[in-house]
């Protein structure tokens, strides 16, 4: 394999990496900023799994008994790790959102303008 | 199919309605699990799918019903958003050009560590799924802390929104409820599904040794076939199904049984997570504690995320 | 048997509190239980670090698994220290809670509170113990969420916004030390941080290894809240409740610095001081984030506020040890850790009585506050007086290393920033001492009675800490100095 073709999974996370880490900190819209995060994560997710892949593998799972040995698997290793960082992600999603609900409760909005505003009045 | 990731993601940023975004961010997801069956991450893909397309949608449509689905246009100057996002992307690309080729069999990753899960992992712990092997067995400890990342994050969620009918007190309950009572059709096909999902969730939960899923996407089912209940029939409908108590015990119950078996290998006089000890021989006492461990995921990461999901929905316009 | 299980004791006590308190379901038990695990994990951090200190680095295989293939545990001297003072604060920080929770959060969400901030305590000495790179970002997130969570308890709706901006510069802290982590993996097929620092040796020239420390470094940064990545810490630690404050405050950054030092043991002090040459950069960074930190407290109006931005320059003090480096340097930077946990602890307990009793910690609302609260403003002076470093105090001891350490790199100009920010603290420290003793009392604190004993004990035995280990320096400074030696990789 060329090294470009090596090499574009890795470039893709790192354009959906940039395009999440972007809507983070450019948006004032909190909901817009989580969703953002969501990407940003995600595009870490791809990479993990980028790492994994091994050429002619199948998933790593022993499918018949007899196989065993002969088969070419993935790395398993990525897998469990991003299964940790998924429940990671939606953990703090949920956490974000329940702040931004009392942060809205609280303050009228969910817009980083309005929300500098008010905390400088109060 | 990855620059396709790219395009939404791109499209994601443009779009000024957060429905929009939201329906574009959970396509983006189902997306990602294709790409990474494409991969070779069944399991990855399984829980990808259940979480950004299933419970994150969810969560986030719940929010906006909240706090309002439109994002205000500004125009200000991106520059420093800008610099920080070309600062961190350069340095990524700069550290992938030594990264080895995707794929590479020759990879440190591939080298070190990896197949030794791959040679002996099954054999070890008598489990073909070498991903339940590893998140169990071999890093089981990490898979207990995955579990109390989502036990924080929902009693974090608990301590800001709450939960009817937990001594709370702090909203009044049904009327002005979201819920699609009134569409017979939905109706109908939400109890067709959900027993069909039921079954399905006791299968993941159940089978994960030996195909792909678990006890974390098992519980993240079983949580949507009850939200699924909860967004047809209304939440209060769904709340004489479960009391907050019970939910609180079961979430408490699960991770518990998962710390239990730890310390449960320490009455033995083994190491913490040591499951060897579980049985007469090695592998069946493996076995045993896999299948603990697992039930305990399962069991906590549904209650907690039905727990979630009621404290948003439950949370009404003042 | 049950030696040889203290590391594992050590988090899964606090982690399984957390259930426990849900199961308990009301405040006052939960407080109860809360303060039995602290106690038990004081006493486990101590047995530790004694054997430790008797036989060397202690090392613990979950499931059985021998690392790299499981995780381990790997306690040293550095982490063993970092875990006595994450658990000392502990002991003395839970006890203090229960009037000070009772009076700042609803009393059905109290048993809630208890069991995240066991889970905050439990993510603390799981990233502090943990001998696996991955393991530590688990934890991480358990003590991130936690904060997060217990932030936005406070009563001002700020506290809010504060905890919603915490959120996501900490998340992406976290991601991007994700991202170092698997940039890390791909390079050397390893998650154990040992088996890595072997490994990542023949290879520093990679642009991979680079990138991974780079991403490492602005992640752990964020979360130390290292200028100019401290943005979110003044709003966090002024509107949390104010338990919270004092425990994130006088643990978290703290166990944020230990990663740092424990980045210089896994790339290896040669890769960080002489190849990269970093020293000048750190330096700089630091001093820039003291004096910007100590100018800032001059200015705020409230103490909290004030106290927050003191630690600001306090974490640079902590990072300028790193960056001058050397048996001195780095010596002086630990010991800072231990010294300022103890001294700021104490500072934030006693604004804690202060809200307690006159419901506010606004500068001006102190007026007088000395005559009303004696006992509680005594303490809160003499922990300044550490945190200032006037000499016979603990803040004294890290200070001096980091002057000398300075001195023998022959950097006039690194002692005369310290000076300067030394004459900043005084300022700063000068205004509420002022507002304390030398003004008729404010209306808003007429009726303000000294705070009850559950909350001026735990508060005194901070502040004479923060004094004793400023006289007999053998504990602190002994233990830093090996401490130090681990991480240059002297000492095992």
């Amino acid at each position: 394999m060329s090294e470009a073709l090596g090499l574009y999974n890795y470039w893709i996370f790192v354009a959906l990496m940039m395009t999440g880490l972007f809507i983070v900190v450019s948006r004032g819209n909190l909901v817009k900023k989580i969703i953002g995060l969501n990407i940003f994560q995600a595009s870490v997710f791809l990479f993990f799994i980028s790492l994994g892949k091994v050429d002619h593998g199948t998933a790593p799972i022993v499918s018949h008994a007899g196989d065993h040995g002969a088969a070419i698997y993935a790395n398993p290793l990525p897998h469990v790790l991003i299964l940790t960082a998924i429940v990671v992600g939606v953990s703090t999603t949920a956490v974000a959102l329940a702040l931004v609900v009392r942060i809205f409760e609280a303050f009228g909005s969910v817009e980083d303008d309005d929300l500098h505003r008010a905390e400088h009045e109060s | 199919m990855l620059a396709f990731l790219l395009v939404i993601a791109v499209t994601i940023v443009l779009q000024h309605s957060l429905i929009a975004a939201t329906m574009l961010a959970g396509f983006f997801s189902l997306l990602m699990a294709l790409v990474f069956v494409l991969l070779d991450a069944v399991d990855v893909a399984f829980a990808e799918a259940a979480v950004g397309a299933g419970i994150t949608a969810m969560l986030l449509l719940g929010t906006l019903g909240l706090v309002g689905a439109d994002e205000r246009v500004t125009r200000r100057r991106p520059w420093l958003p800008l610099a920080v996002t070309f600062a961190a992307a350069a340095m990524l690309v700069y550290g992938t050009l030594d990264l080895p080729l995707l794929g590479d069999p020759q990879a440190p990753a591939y080298t070190h560590v990896a197949p030794y899960y791959l040679e002996f992992g099954a054999i070890e712990t008598g489990v073909p799924n070498f991903v339940t092997a590893v998140l169990a067995s071999y890093r089981g400890y990490d898979t207990l802390g995955e579990l109390f990342v989502i036990l924080t994050a929902g009693l974090g969620v608990l301590a800001m929104l709450g939960l009817r009918g937990a001594g709370s007190g702090s909203h009044a309950g049904g009327e002005g409820e979201i819920s699609m009572t009134h569409h017979p059709i939905l109706r109908v096909i939400a109890k067709l599904l959900i027993p069909f999902i039921l079954l399905f969730a006791l299968y993941v939960q159940f089978h994960g040794e030996s195909g792909p899923g678990g006890g974390f996407q098992a519980g993240v089912l079983f949580a949507a076939a009850f939200i699924l209940y909860a967004m047809v029939y209304g939440a209060s409908n769904a709340r004489r199904v479960v009391s907050a108590p019970m939910l609180y015990m079961l979430m408490a119950a699960g991770v518990l049984l998962y710390a239990g078996t730890g310390l449960a290998s320490l009455w033995y006089g083994a190491n913490f997570l040591d499951y060897g000890v579980f049985a007469g021989d090695f592998v069946s006492g493996q076995l045993v504690g896999i299948f603990l461990v697992e039930l305990g995921v399962g069991i906590a990461v549904a209650a907690t995320m039905i727990t979630i999901y009621l404290a948003f929905a439950e949370r009404r316009v003042e | 048997m049950i030696a040889s299980h203290l590391p594992v004791l050590q988090v899964v006590m606090s982690l399984v509190a957390a259930p426990l308190c849900m199961v308990l379901h009301r405040g006052r038990p939960a407080w109860l239980l809360s303060v039995a695990v602290s106690w038990a994990s004081l006493a486990c951090a101590v047995a530790l670090l004694l054997q430790v200190i008797d036989d060397g680095a202690v090392t613990y295989a979950f499931g059985g698994w021998a690392a790299p293939v499981g995780i381990e545990y790997r306690i040293d001297i550095l982490n063993g220290f970092v875990l006595l003072i994450i658990a000392a604060i502990s002991a003395v920080v839970v006890p203090y809670s229960l009037r000070s929770a009772a009076d700042e959060i609803a009393p059905e969400r109290l048993w809630l509170f208890y069991a995240v901030l066991n889970l905050l305590l439990a993510g603390l000495f799981g990233i502090a113990i943990t001998g696996d790179l991955f393991n530590v970002f688990v934890f991480l997130e358990i003590s991130s969420l936690a904060s997060y969570a217990l932030v936005s308890l406070g009563r001002d709706r700020r506290a809010l916004t504060a905890a919603f901006r915490y959120l996501i510069l900490g998340t992406l802290g976290a991601t991007f030390i994700l991202i170092g982590i698997g940039l890390l993996y791909a390079a050397t097929g390893t998650l154990n941080m040992a088996d890595i620092a072997v490994r990542v040796q023949g290879q520093l020239d990679s642009r991979t290894i680079l990138a991974a420390f780079a991403f490492l470094t602005v992640g752990i940064s964020l979360k130390a809240a290292l200028f100019p990545l401290h943005s979110w810490l003044p709003g966090a630690y002024a509107y949390a409740p104010s338990a919270v404050t004092a425990l994130l405050a006088a643990t978290a950054t703290k166990v944020a610095i230990y990663l740092l030092l424990r980045m210089v043991f896994l790339f290896g002090p040669d890769f960080i001081y002489e190849e990269l040459p970093l020293s000048e950069v750190i330096v700089t960074l630091a001093l820039l984030g003291v004096l910007s930190g100590s100018a800032a407290a001059l200015l705020q109006t409230d103490v909290k506020r004030l106290l927050a931005y003191s630690s600001v320059a306090h974490v640079g003090y902590m990072l300028l040890g790193i960056g001058l480096g050397g048996m001195l340097g780095l010596g002086g930077g630990i010991v800072h850790l231990f010294n300022h946990a103890m001294a700021k602890g104490a500072v934030f307990l006693a604004v804690g009585c202060i809200v307690l009793r006159v419901g506010s910690s606004e500068l001006a609302s102190l007026q007088g506050i000395g005559r009303r609260m004696p006992w509680t403003m005594a303490a809160f002076v003499i922990a300044a007086f550490s945190l200032i470093g006037v000499p016979l105090t603990a803040g004294f001891i890290g200070k001096w290393y980091l002057v000398l350490a300075a001195m023998e790199r022959g950097w006039w100009w690194v002692a005369a920033a310290l000076l300067v920010a030394g004459a900043l603290s005084v300022l700063y420290m000068w205004r509420v001492v002022e507002q304390a003793y030398f003004h008729e009392p404010h209306p808003a604190n007429a009726d303000a009675a000294e705070a009850p004993l559950s909350m001026l004990v735990p508060l005194w035995v901070l502040a004479a800490a923060s004094v004793y280990f400023g006289i007999d320096t053998s504990l602190n400074a002994g233990l830093a100095a090996r401490a130090a030696a681990v991480v240059l990789g002297i000492a095992p």
